[in-house]
């Protein structure tokens, strides 16, 4: 019994750092709308800047607790500022392209740090006041996380305070429940914004300066919170502090006892009990349906047409260009040039599903790595030619995407884009657990294409065969009836219902198809690497799809072409040139933002379509 | 490693910073090389003799905290080398590309090295995945590839193939120079705790069952597998007491083991308990731990300090020279690396894969921790690695009371090597 209490008080203390943490990250998506990736950067700042005050390596030693605040402190003016320079200009941008920034930002703080701080570890010291363990029935529990504990519902209280009591927390949450609304009545966005990302960054900076007695602090906290943080925010419902409240508790309990029975459970737990909320609380804990109803689009766009004659010479340029590229490139630009094709085709398939179906997937990777595991098994298992595994990598994909499509069809907006994350999580621990079948994360080796293919350019040319049959074969979907279907439920779900469109079924099969698709990519990309690993079912696989789709402009045909292009191909030639690859391109990628708002194609499309116009208008 | 949602996959080198014209840059490094070599004193090289051009892959950006040093110590290793001549009357020059511990990276990397860069060999990579993807992707290209780091026992028995050879001892060998010591301990109860993937999973089966040989008294009373980089303090440590081990064996490192060292002090969860621990001993995770270094546990590691054979004393003194700073583990890695691709080039007489493949079978040289031997029974190194018990001195954790354990005796000999490894 004793065991019992005092595992649920450590279950407690794991779930204060991880509720300031998402706390913060909540109430920036409840007013704003940014889904902020960079929400773990704070945190790792936070954690940086506490040991730098803390121990005073630069300047005067401030001593533990003036350091933690100071730090947080610190992290939330940089968080009010990064809002003021840079989020600030693209509010008008279509809804999950501030994304793009933030994850431009993780990149750039990423180097910083490496580079102000250094590679190795760092830790800090122990609470004055608080070191070492008090008998509590019998075990030793550590002092700081009795303060730990206190520290949840003091926030929470502090919150709570602030949001009822106050004036700006008032508007804060007119703002959350109905933003247009609360502008059309005077609330100075503006400067509510930034104090809503002062806050927030303010909590993720105090959430990472706490761990500071316990954690080391180091340059991959960032990325290690980030992802938990939103699951807590989506199980409590977007929004909501007390929510995301009970979520950490609810997250943090689960994994003290989880671990005690079934230790191995640590790498899906989270996303396990995200999945099982989802599907029976769409909305999460605590959270509201209002919002997010068309969470891709946006402002309203002009319908996508079928292309002009002069954008489809374009295209048909670009494939012939590609067809004679093999005369004067090298083997190596060839595989690049191979692997951006895949990348593309990717990039397709994702802004089929979010621009066209409107449905944000955070979870891509699920449809494009069951392509290349369901080809790599086949061969593995199987023995099976190429041909033929490649056909079970698209069948594999599909059978996912249908599985998964089933159920996030019946959610909307972040909320379902969350549950993709969770599916595609879930198959990734199922590939990195399964020795037996998958190779765990040793993968399968060995994947080579068959003889026939071998050669870079002849594998080159079948990608390039298979990625331009693919995207006609989708410009023909989209502009079937079932591609207006799609979009019909996109923009509204009353009407298309009132017209009689079965909106889940259509955007089920929406879902299949696009899964197929990137199942497609996928397994050209096993042939092409010649081995698959749990790493192409990963988070990272999804966030580059998103990347480039959003870089393109999500709601233009051509978009994730140029989208992939260029940020695959920055990504391939930058690692070569420079130890400083993340830095360099986040960098670009915060300025393609703020020079494009719409998107590189949306931005260029824009003008062009009124150039057009203009000309056909003239005499 | 974790699973990180940034993608990055940056190159490194000194040499590197070229602009984005080919011929520049190309010409640039060959400038590089040869300011180095003439820097070091070396013989002016004559025009014949082009550079042999080496492929280096490491995850640079994913674990700088090893992987810096090293490319120090690979670094430190090429000047050497081309110093004294270089290798068949040609310096080494070194290409060095971060896969950013991603094996689908890697895999880009060795093609634009091979078929851009014209590299006559692979070397390098640090995780076991990536490791494993450039040894098939060596397998398929025909070319030699000498895995630096990577501990995966598969690497060279189980998915073990022609072209690859490493340098590290693997999983189980240093799993049984921990065995030998635990064996020892009068503990009979024994808990363990590893990171939830294949590394810490086969390090605590091959140690489970070296030590059930040795014991077969002992029983195995608690298990915990975090997910790399997750590891929860208080609900793991609390795990672990309550089972009440004698001892406990552990194979976390970095950031979870300075959690878990943390927390598990706090606890009392170390007091009068044995831990055996994989790894601890070497700078890179024992150091960031400063004063709160654990005390008393028997790791493998590194002792840079007290090492006092003159190989390593010259290659001490060679490497605080060259950076004023002190080697890791990572340093002799990277030196000892390159100095097997030279030696096994040397023996080979030409740069030609097939040629250089034989020669490595059975290749001996020199590296700071002892002579070494690529085996040709399984392309495993002997490389050995000190196992000893940490202690406090000066603020600062230490090893003492260690011994160097050598490879050679902690691998299987012919028969179960057949069983091991599958002859394609």
């Amino acid at each position: 019994m004793a065991f019992v209490v005092i595992q649920f008080l450590n279950g407690l203390a794991s779930a204060a750092d991880l509720f300031l943490v998402s706390a913060g990250l909540s109430i920036i998506f409840g007013v704003t709308r940014i889904v902020n990736f960079a929400h773990g950067s704070f945190y790792m700042l936070g954690a940086y800047l506490a040991f730098t005050l803390v121990e005073g390596v630069v300047g005067p030693a401030l001593g533990f607790w003036p350091g933690i605040v100071a730090a947080a402190v610190a992290v939330a003016i940089l968080g009010g500022l990064l809002e003021v320079t840079l989020l600030r200009r693209i509010y008008q941008a279509p809804e999950l392209f501030q994304l793009l920034a933030t994850f431009g930002v993780v990149l750039i703080v990423q180097d910083l740090v490496l580079l102000v701080w250094g590679p190795e570890d760092r830790i800090g010291p122990r609470a004055p006041g608080l070191e070492g363990a008090v008998s509590l029935l019998g075990h030793q529990f550590p002092r700081y996380d009795l303060f730990l504990i206190a520290l949840g519902p003091i926030v929470l209280g502090a919150l709570f305070l602030l949001f009822r009591r106050t004036r700006w927390g008032i508007l804060v949450r007119a703002a959350t429940q109905d933003r247009e609304m609360a502008a059309a009545l005077g609330v100075n966005e503006r400067w509510l914004f930034t104090s809503v990302f002062v806050l927030g960054a303010f909590l993720a900076g105090l959430g990472g300066a706490v761990q500071l007695p316990r954690e080391a602090v180091h340059h991959t906290m960032d990325l290690e919170i980030i992802v938990e943080a939103f699951v807590v925010v989506v199980i409590g419902g977007l929004g909501s502090v007390t929510g995301a409240f009970l979520a950490s508790i609810i997250l943090a309990e689960l994994n003290a006892f989880g671990i005690v029975i079934f230790p191995e459970v640590t790498l899906v737990l989270v996303f396990l009990v995200m999945a099982v909320v989802l599907v029976i609380r769409p909305t999460g804990l605590l959270g509201r349906p209002e919002f997010a109803i068309r969470a891709a689009s946006g402002v309203a766009e002009p319908p996508i047409t079928p292309q002009s004659e002069a954008a489809r010479n374009w295209v048909f340029a670009g494939v012939l260009g590609l067809a004679v590229l093999p005369v004067v490139a090298d083997a190596y630009v060839l595989s690049v040039a191979t692997e951006i094709m895949i990348f593309v085709l990717f990039a397709i398939s994702l802004q089929f599903l979010m621009g066209i179906s409107g449905m944000v997937s955070f979870g891509h990777a699920a449809s494009f790595g069951l392509g290349a595991y369901g080809a790599a098994l086949m061969i593995k298992h199987a023995g099976a030619p190429m041909e033929l595994a490649f056909l079970a990598g698209i069948g594999l994909a599909a059978l996912g995407a249908l599985v998964i499509g089933w159920f996030c069809v019946r959610l909307t907006g972040v909320y379902l884009a969350m549950l993709t994350l969770a599916f595609a999580q879930i198959a990734w621990s199922v590939a990195f657990q399964w020795y037996g079948v998958t190779g765990g994360d040793n993968g399968i080796l060995g994947v080579w294409p068959a003889a026939w293919a071998a050669s870079p350019i002849v594998f080159f040319y079948l990608t390039l065969a298979v990625t331009t049959l693919a995207l006609v074969i989708l410009r023909r979907i989209i502009f079937a009836p079932f591609g207006f279907g799609l979009r019909a439920c996109r923009d509204s779900v009353l009407r298309a219902e009132a017209i009689g469109i079965d909106r889940r079924q259509v955007q089920w099969l929406g879902f299949a198809v696009a899964g197929a698709f990137a199942g497609v990519a996928g397994a050209l990309y096993a042939f092409l690497k010649g081995s698959v690993f749990p790493d192409v079912l990963a988070v990272p696989v999804s966030v580059d799809g998103l990347v480039m789709v959003l870089l393109g402009g999500i709601q233009r045909l051509n978009g994730p072409i140029v989208g992939a292009l260029v940020y695959k191909l920055l990504q391939i030639v930058l690692a070569s040139y420079t130890d400083y690859w993340r830095l360099v391109i986040g960098v670009i990628i915060i300025g393609l933002v703020v020079a494009f708002p719409q998107g590189i194609v949306g931005f260029f499309g824009t003008r062009l379509d009124a150039l057009l116009v203009q000309r056909r208008n003239s005499p | 490693m974790s699973k990180a949602i940034c993608g990055h996959r940056t190159a490194s080198g000194k040499q590197q910073t070229g602009t984005l014209n080919m011929l520049t840059r190309r010409d640039f490094l060959t400038a590089g090389a040869a300011t180095l070599a003439m820097t070091a004193g070396s013989p002016r090289w004559s025009a014949a003799a082009e550079p042999i051009r080496i492929g280096e892959i490491n995850s640079y950006s994913g674990l700088p905290a090893f992987t810096l040093p090293y490319r120090n110590g690979w670094q430190l290793a090429v000047e050497e080398i081309n110093a004294a001549g270089g290798v068949l009357g040609r310096p080494l020059e070194v290409i060095s590309r971060d896969d950013g511990g991603k094996p689908g990276d890697a895999v880009t990397a060795a093609n634009e090295l091979l078929s851009r860069e014209k590299a006559a060999l692979l070397v390098g990579t640090f995780f076991s995945h990536v490791g494993l993807a450039v040894a098939d992707l060596a397998n398929q290209k025909k070319v030699l590839f000498v895995a630096a780091e990577p501990l995966s026992d598969a690497l060279t028995w189980e998915k073990g193939n022609r072209y690859t050879f490493r340098l590290r001892p693997n999983v189980s060998m240093q799993a049984g120079m921990l065995a030998e010591e635990a064996a020892k301990l009068k503990a009979k109860r024994w808990a363990s705790i590893a990171p939830n993937y294949e590394y810490g999973q086969s390090a605590v089966a091959a140690f489970k069952r070296l030590m059930a040989a040795r014991r077969p008294d002992i029983e195995w009373v608690a298990e915990q597998w975090p997910a790399l980089g997750k590891l929860d303090p208080g609900p793991t440590v609390q795990v672990l007491a309550e089972a009440k081990p004698e001892a406990i064996f552990n194979v976390t490192f970095a950031a979870d083991l300075t959690k878990f060292v943390r927390e598990g002090q706090t606890r009392g969860l170390f007091k009068d308990r044995e831990v055996v621990s994989l790894l601890t001993g070497e700078p890179e995770y024992l150091d960031p731990l400063g004063a709160e270094a654990p005390i008393g546990w028997i790791v493998t590691g590194y002792p840079w300090y007290e090492i006092d054979t003159p190989r390593h004393q010259a290659f001490l003194a060679a490497y605080q020279a060259r950076f004023s700073d002190y080697p890791r583990l990572g340093s002799v890695v990277g030196y000892a690396a390159m100095k097997s691709v030279a030696a096994i080039i040397t023996r080979a007489g030409k740069v030609d894969s097939e040629l250089m493949v034989e020669a490595a079978k059975g290749v001996t040289l020199e590296t700071p921790f002892d002579e070494i031997m690529y085996r040709s029974l399984d392309h495993q190194s002997t490389l050995g690695a000190y196992v000893g018990r940490t202690a406090l001195r000066d603020g600062k954790g230490v090893m003492v009371n260690w011994r160097y354990a050598d490879g050679a005796a902690y691998l299987p000999g012919a028969a179960e090597v057949a069983k091991l490894r599958p002859a394609r």
